[in-house]
């Protein structure tokens, strides 16, 4: 079982570039979060828990 | 090609891949940050001047949306281009061409930015303004950059649209629909492109004959350019005082905007007037820089009246 040994082998500089995209995505998915929590805030105000079902 | 093949390749040459070496400035110079700015600006413009109001984090919110949806269009218009950027000069340090990002990851970044950019200005702000965001993107990416660009010298003039509807979206956000004011600012970023990429089209007519793109100098002749450049200003001048005849804007903007257009005019003259050599270079450089401080000169008059009335 060499499946590790198989398929795209990355170079260091490769690896390197890598984790610094991975950083920003990881940045970005974060300040979605943030905006989406900020914005229905601004929506809703007091009113995001008072929905009726 | 099946997931068996698609193996084989793989283990061929395993360890040789040329993709994944895009670093992260990379990815924001597919955004081409230069024109983003200026959408930014304009689209701020639009969203100011709209009547009503917006709430700042909404408005924040579609100003991000807009550039974002910018920026995805300049991705994908290298995707598309990347054989046109590598022979042009002024292009040819891109990241596509530069071999720091592969086409197939410009397309994934430009199409997941499309359609984030869209889909979360229809969710936060309105559908509305998100519907025509994405056909700004779709009229850059498909009208302009895959139709019209290689295929007419008239490109710039109908593709010159897509980059003038960001303040039309900045007012549709505030307001969910679109006007006459707004079209009037429209028209103004829409009869501008044409002098100003022109200008530049003369004095890098060499890189566009070289990449076999089809402006106006390459086919029509620098001649034909220079009659073209100096009747789109021509319009241009009017249509720039057009927010103060439509009571949109106060009588200052109105004489700046006049005594601007006149300058305009003036050195899209001296253009045509001078043909030859250096001195017909220099011409062509001084109205296209020219031609950027015009256009942000207007919008910031107008964004400036619109902070002054609604203080």
């Amino acid at each position: 079982m060499d499946q590790k040994e198989e398929g795209v082998k990355l170079t260091p500089e490769q690896a390197k570039k890598r984790r610094s995209r991975s950083i920003a995505i990881a940045v970005v998915l974060a300040a979605l979060v943030v905006l989406f929590y900020v914005v229905t805030i601004v929506k809703l105000g007091p009113g995001v828990v008072n929905r009726p079902l | 090609m099946s997931l068996v093949e698609r193996q084989d390749t793989m283990s061929q040459d395993s360890a040789v891949w040329n993709g994944g070496m895009g670093s992260v400035s990379d990815y924001m110079a597919l955004l081409k940050p230069r024109v983003m700015s200026l959408v930014i600006f304009t689209a701020f413009v639009g969203l100011m001047l709209a009547p009503g109001s917006v709430h700042p984090v909404l408005g924040l919110v579609a100003i991000l949306c807009i550039a974002i949806g910018a920026g995805a269009s300049g991705a994908l218009n290298m995707w598309y281009d990347a054989d046109i950027d590598e022979v042009m000069s002024r292009t040819r340090k891109r990241p596509i061409p530069a071999g720091k990002i592969t086409r197939d990851e410009a397309l994934a970044f430009g199409m997941t930015l499309s359609i984030g950019s869209v889909v979360t200005l229809g969710l936060l702000v309105n559908w509305f303004a998100g519907a025509f965001l994405a056909f700004t993107i779709f009229f850059y990416v498909i009208v302009y950059t895959m139709w019209l660009k290689r295929s007419t010298p008239q490109n710039i003039v109908i593709g010159g649209a897509a980059g003038a509807f960001p303040p039309m979206v900045g007012w549709a956000s505030v307001t969910g629909s679109v006007s006459l004011e707004s079209f009037v600012l429209f028209l103004i970023i829409f009869m501008w492109t044409p002098p100003h990429f022109w200008a530049l089209a003369l004095f890098k007519s060499g890189d566009y004959r070289a990449a076999g793109v089809p402006m106006l100098p390459v086919v029509a002749g620098e001649t034909s350019t220079r009659h073209h450049i100096l009747t789109y200003s021509i319009l241009l001048a009017p249509v720039g005082v057009a927010p103060y005849f439509l009571g949109f804007a106060s009588p200052v903007y109105g004489i700046a905007s006049a005594i601007l257009g006149a300058a305009f005019v003036a050195l899209a003259a001296d253009v045509w007037r001078k043909r030859e050599g250096d001195e017909a270079r220099k011409a062509c450089v001084r109205l296209f820089k020219f031609s950027i401080f015009y256009l942000f000169l207007l919008f910031a008059l107008l964004l400036a009246e619109s902070l002054i009335v609604g203080a």
